[in-house]
């Protein structure tokens, strides 16, 4: 889930797929907009390193390529 | 392309799975089979989703153990909330622990019986219940491992602050890594390999398994809850063994930092404290569990509400012990499928929409 803004007292409103919800946010250091959220029964318990996730896409498309023969 | 296809590529999972059969070759080779076990509800129904158990090799066994929280609670616990039910306390709880038979019935039956239990997505709704004007007294059934527990600790905290009056948990929370020691000890068991919990290692961090590793020789790898982090998860574990390794690599660095997060667990130890728990299956596990700190001992709907929670008994002829200790596959239960179904559950495994038995039922038979 993806902030979209911040209350007064912790909480705010996160979006994924069209939806929001309101979180709580104190679980996790410095929530912003923008930021990416994992969210468990309504709490903010981490938030989402984004290189990393794009390191990883990186890899696994990598693999693919491999798999289907390419060479670079 | 969407986010989340770059991780359910089906190309990226021909080729983890080339490289798994290559791994495994290798054990096959010295004669060796290798039992790995995966840890988390989540994983539990991806794996059964997507068929994974399908994708391995023959020398490499992939069983279920206690990561559904839900399946791991005692029916001691469920007969303690039905007797504050039958009080007139209004009971407020996620949903899958309504149906999870007790030694004497349900809540869902006791629902119907008049008793008030209300089904919460986040337990902030029980506290926020519990301080509407006029409310009735009610507890929340704090089940949970550490990805609950944190969310449970800023809700105690804030009931706290808010000086509520009528809110109490009856907890029932536990702590994944201790469980895991007693399943390596076990030889019944026989566990080569864990497939450590996503978002419970969010939150105790990947130094939380390093002693596991030490002590028993167990590699441990935390994985992601998509098709393609499962599969580099086990490969992992199966590369692990093949070479003789017993490390944990935290294959989920996405979310999972080596220490955790500090804030959650220092919410957590501020109104937690350790515990003996009793886990199905397992039984009593020393130190296994979290019991609410006795400066807030108000909240507590045992001292609270003087109920006990005492040992309770499993319906006879259910096996969910078993297949919690991945000792058995759901379908080696004698009830599988007949007497027991997901619409007329015996056992919690397959109440719960993460339990073995629900998503073997739901995807493999």
């Amino acid at each position: 889930m993806k902030i979209v803004s911040l209350g007064t007292d912790g909480t705010g409103v996160a979006e994924v797929s069209g939806t929001r919800y309101d979180v709580q946010l104190g679980l996790v250091e410095d929530a912003a907009v923008g930021d990416y959220i994992i969210v468990h029964a309504g709490y903010a318990i981490e938030k989402l390193d984004c290189a990393e996730a794009e390191e990883r896409l990186a890899l696994f498309a990598e693999m693919a390529r491999r798999e289907r023969g390419g060479s670079e | 392309m969407k986010y989340l296809d770059g991780f359910r590529d089906p190309d990226a999972a021909r080729f983890l799975r080339r490289r798994i059969e290559a791994a495994a070759g290798r054990l096959a080779r010295a004669g060796r089979s290798v039992r790995l076990m995966e840890v988390c509800g989540t994983h539990t129904m991806a794996i059964a989703r997507h068929g994974i158990r399908d994708f391995l090799p023959d020398n490499v066994f992939l069983c279920s153990g206690p990561g559904c929280p839900v399946c791991v609670t005692d029916a001691g616990y469920i007969d303690a909330a039905l007797e504050l039910a039958r009080r007139g306390v209004t009971i407020a709880t996620f949903g899958d622990l309504v149906r999870v038979p007790g030694s004497t019935g349900t809540l869902a039956e006791a629902r119907a019986e008049g008793a008030r239990v209300v089904v919460c997505y986040s337990p902030a709704e029980a506290l926020a219940l519990a301080r509407e004007p006029g409310a009735p007294e009610v507890v929340f059934l704090a089940v949970g491992f550490e990805t609950t527990v944190a969310p449970l600790a800023a809700l105690l905290r804030s009931a706290v602050a808010a000086g509520a009056t009528r809110f109490s948990m009856l907890a029932a929370l536990k702590t994944v890594p201790r469980a895991l020691a007693v399943l390596a000890e076990d030889p019944e068991v026989g566990v080569n390999g864990f497939l450590c919990p996503a978002h419970v290692s969010a939150v105790i961090g990947a130094a939380a398994y390093e002693p596991l590793a030490e002590r028993y020789g167990i590699p441990c790898t935390i994985a992601g809850f998509e098709p393609l982090d499962i599969l580099l998860g086990l490969l992992d574990l199966i590369e692990q063994l093949a070479d003789g390794r017993a490390c944990v690599v935290n294959q989920y660095a996405r979310v999972v930092r080596r220490e955790g997060n500090r804030k959650a667990q220092a919410a957590i130890a501020e109104m937690f404290e350790p515990a003996d728990a009793a886990w199905r299956g397992l039984g009593v596990i020393p130190g296994s569990g979290l019991a609410i700190r006795e400066p807030f001992a108000a909240f507590d709907a045992e001292r609270r509400h003087g109920v006990a929670v005492r040992p309770g008994r499993p319906a006879p002829g259910c096996r969910c012990g078993d297949v919690l200790k991945g000792k058995i596959l759901p379908d080696a239960c004698p009830m599988f499928g007949g007497a027991c179904t997901p619409e007329h559950p015996v056992g919690p495994c397959m109440v719960s929409g993460e339990g073995s038995c629900a998503a073997h039922h739901k995807y493999a038979r």
